[in-house]
């Protein structure tokens, strides 16, 4: 803002402005980076907190200061945590990798099938379809899970790997986005080309479209996994069976134990610090398709 | 163009095989006759929900001792932290698991929504009565004389943890009484501590004292609920508390977060009124402290008494519906009163058993280091004795504890006091009766 009304005054003179512009965007910068500093601080020192929590012994956990290290004991809390009650951690995390894994790439596929039917094919009903997707955007997992809980029910599901993975394979704002794209990147020209080469419609889906789409399959698949990484309330109305807990839920049985069995804290500490682990990896390794799906979308 | 209709039509009838499959499913997932308690012919498989880690390490020992009777645990967080909601939605969805663990304060909610089979109708049932410490009983029959709604499990017995070190060294005797407990709270103010920590939130501790006062405050006879938080007793604790509260000589801190832990590792906060599962809370709360603290018998009201409060403890219920109640009783006995049942759940999960025979469970003899060497359970198990078995609790626990802890936190704060807390509760506690349709008196 301030850079953009500093402008007439540029283009007056030619040496003084020169001073002042950089002088003022120096200010803005400064007060951009301040505000940016604050924030950063603000959302990374729970994690700093927790990072230093992670290598206390249970003892001196809350004995000294909390954003500071005492002794070194991280080695030996990840042991104890990975050893105990013969190493259901593990397990956890895996369950957690497998719902938040498959269940996005599955999701991400259907998304993108759906959202390119309804891009690139004109029936009757495609806009009530697209309309109806759009409303399951607006409804919250939260207020679902009771609903396929009973549903869940009827069919013996409950309690049960699917429970949790087959309400997590379906992603109405998958749908609205990869809409959106294929409208915008998947030329019709290019449909019609591959029929014409002799392509069916899913070879032509397979082949062309859904490489045109990466981008945004990217994103929605991003977005699916912290989604289901994430999604706690599900879990703790379906299943029951320990081995079948998302590393999330199973931190939080053991949360809810603390006044009774406070050795647990630390196991909940350094859980909780080793279940972002995967949620940071898989950021870092698609981030760079994910900033181009971002961009990619907002300019066409 | 075409296709994606044919698509479309194959997925519509996908859909429809699917929920045919549902309402055929759910045909027989109903109850069978309840109430009987008969064996069943062949080999039975129970399902049996409980979040104390580690159980699966005496269900094991079951399991491979009756391969008839085949017990798969289940588990989740804490009753008040989801396991309970998913109970009801389960009793509600017709799957609910045969056995569950329910805690003494919540088992009349679940007996008012109907979730419970009543275990009367098993002689074997009846007859283990005589082994549980006698207020235990009292938990699970819910006041009534003739219906027995699940089987003890463990009991929270209270006691006074104290600073022996810091006690002795300022010279201060011992509080047998709470008004010596009054008193010895100034002497300790006057040497830079608080006596203790007056928990807003902790309900259950507050509804110990009561119990220890001989409060009541339900009541239900059959017929009718009767709601009595403002009884004479509630009364006397009430200001007593408040009197501290006003005097400056209990601290505030919320309780269970680090300031609270720290005010008891610093030594600021010289003794507390809890359970016997506090031992271990004070002992990860307050690691600096090993050695220093001893336990002895909470302070009586009247000088002379032998009188104790309760503070926690659950039991094991049997849910509505389950097809094999006979057997489901005979594990959940065998969990609860069997030594090596009790042995294993006490070493992995600190249970303290609601047995007479499990008072002296060999793990509970043992001197305990953080208590410089103390045989605290020989405390607990006199305490354990002198609990009240009339004190039975209501069908809304959940409701009153938060109106009353709304109250509490206001009245620390300066703002109302305790006892007008209690007198706000019992209001909105019989609302949420008549709300519920649960027949009330007054």
């Amino acid at each position: 803002m301030t850079a953009t009304t500093a402008m007439p005054g540029v283009v007056g003179s030619k040496g003084a402005p020169r001073a002042r512009g950089p002088r003022e965007k120096l200010m803005s910068r400064t007060a951009a980076m301040l505000v940016m500093a604050v924030f950063t601080l603000y959302f990374l020192v729970p994690i700093w907190w927790l990072l230093v929590a992670s290598t206390k012994s249970p003892g001196q956990l809350l004995t000294t200061p909390g954003l500071w290290f005492a002794d070194f004991n991280f080695i030996e809390n990840v042991t104890a945590l990975f050893e105990y009650r013969g190493g259901v951690y593990w397990k956890w995390l895996g369950n957690s990798v497998l719902y938040a894994g498959l269940g996005g790439l599955i999701g991400t596929l259907i998304a993108a099938m759906c959202g390119y039917a309804l891009a690139k094919y004109r029936f009757p009903g495609r806009e009530v379809i697209f309309n109806v997707v759009l409303g399951g955007v607006l409804v919250p997992a939260t207020a679902l899970a009771l609903p396929l809980f009973l549903l869940f029910s009827t069919v013996g599901l409950t309690n049960t790997f699917w429970a949790v993975f087959l309400p997590s394979i379906v992603s109405p704002f998958g749908v609205y986005l990869t809409r959106i794209f294929a409208a915008a990147s998947v030329p019709d020209e290019l449909i019609e080309a591959s029929r014409i080469d002799g392509a069916g419609e899913v070879r032509t889906f397979f082949t062309v479209s859904i490489r045109l789409m990466s981008p945004a399959l990217v994103t929605v698949f991003l977005f699916q996994f912290v989604a289901i990484w994430n999604n706690f309330f599900l879990p703790l109305i379906m299943l029951r069976s320990e081995e079948l807990f998302p590393v999330t839920f199973g931190l939080y049985t053991w949360n809810s134990q603390l006044n009774q069995i406070p050795e647990l804290r630390s196991y909940v500490l350094i859980g909780a610090l080793l279940s972002i682990v995967p949620l940071i990896v898989a950021f870092l390794a698609l981030q760079r398709f994910w900033r181009n799906g971002l961009g990619a979308g907002a300019l066409k | 163009m075409q296709h994606t209709t044919k698509a479309l039509a194959a997925f519509a009838l996908v859909g429809t095989l699917a929920l045919a499959g549902c309402s055929t499913a759910s045909g027989d997932g109903g109850s069978s006759a309840a109430g009987d308690c008969t064996p069943s012919d062949g080999k039975v498989d129970l399902t049996f929900t409980s979040w104390i880690p580690g159980i699966e390490d005496a269900v094991q020992m079951w399991n491979e001792e009756n391969p008839d009777i085949q017990v798969a645990v289940q588990t989740g967080p804490n009753g008040n932290s989801g396991t309970y909601q998913n109970f009801f939605n389960q009793l509600k969805a017709g799957n609910a698991p045969d056995l569950g663990q329910i805690e003494y304060d919540a088992l009349p909610n679940f007996r008012v929504q109907d979730g419970l089979e009543d275990l009367a109708a098993c002689a074997d049932v009846v007859a283990a009565e005589e082994q549980f410490v006698p207020w235990t009983w009292g938990q699970v029959t819910l006041g009534t004389d003739d219906e027995i709604y699940g089987v003890p499990q463990d009991s929270g017995p209270m006691g006074l943890f104290y600073r022996s070190d810091l006690f002795e060294a300022n010279g201060i005797a011992v509080p047998t009484t709470w008004d010596e407990y009054k008193e010895a709270a100034k002497q300790v103010r006057a040497a830079g501590g608080y006596i203790t920590n007056f928990s807003q939130t902790d309900i259950n501790q507050f509804a110990g004292f009561v119990w220890q006062a001989d409060g009541q405050w339900f009541q239900n006879d059959g017929d009718e609920w009767t709601v009595d938080l403002t009884g004479e007793a509630s009364k006397t604790v009430a200001d007593y508390w408040q009197e501290l509260l006003d005097e400056d000589l209990v601290s505030t801190y919320p309780a269970w977060t680090d300031e609270w832990n720290n005010a008891y590792n610093s030594g600021e906060v010289w003794s507390w009124n809890s359970a016997v599962w506090g031992a271990n809370s004070i002992a990860s709360g307050a690691p600096d402290t090993a050695g220093k603290w001893s336990v002895a018998l909470a302070p009586q009201w009247n000088s002379g008494e032998a009188k104790a409060g309760n503070w926690g403890g659950s039991s094991v219920a049997v849910f509505k519906g389950s097809e094999h109640v006979y057997e489901a009783t005979k594990f959940a006995l065998w969990l609860n009163t069997s030594d090596e049942a009790l042995t294993a759940l006490n070493t992995s999960a600190n249970i303290y058993p609601a047995t007479v025979a499990g008072l002296d469970l060999p793990s509970l003899q043992e001197g305990v280091e953080f208590y410089g060497g103390q045989k605290i359970y020989d405390v607990f198990k006199e305490a354990a004795t002198q609990v009240n078995p009339d004190f039975v609790w209501g069908p809304t626990m959940t409701q009153t504890y938060a109106d009353v802890a709304d109250g509490f936190k206001a009245a620390a704060s300066g703002q109302g006091t305790l006892f007008e807390s209690l007198e706000n509760a019992q209001k909105t506690t019989v609302d949420a009766l008549k709300a519920q349709s649960i027949p009330v008196a007054g």
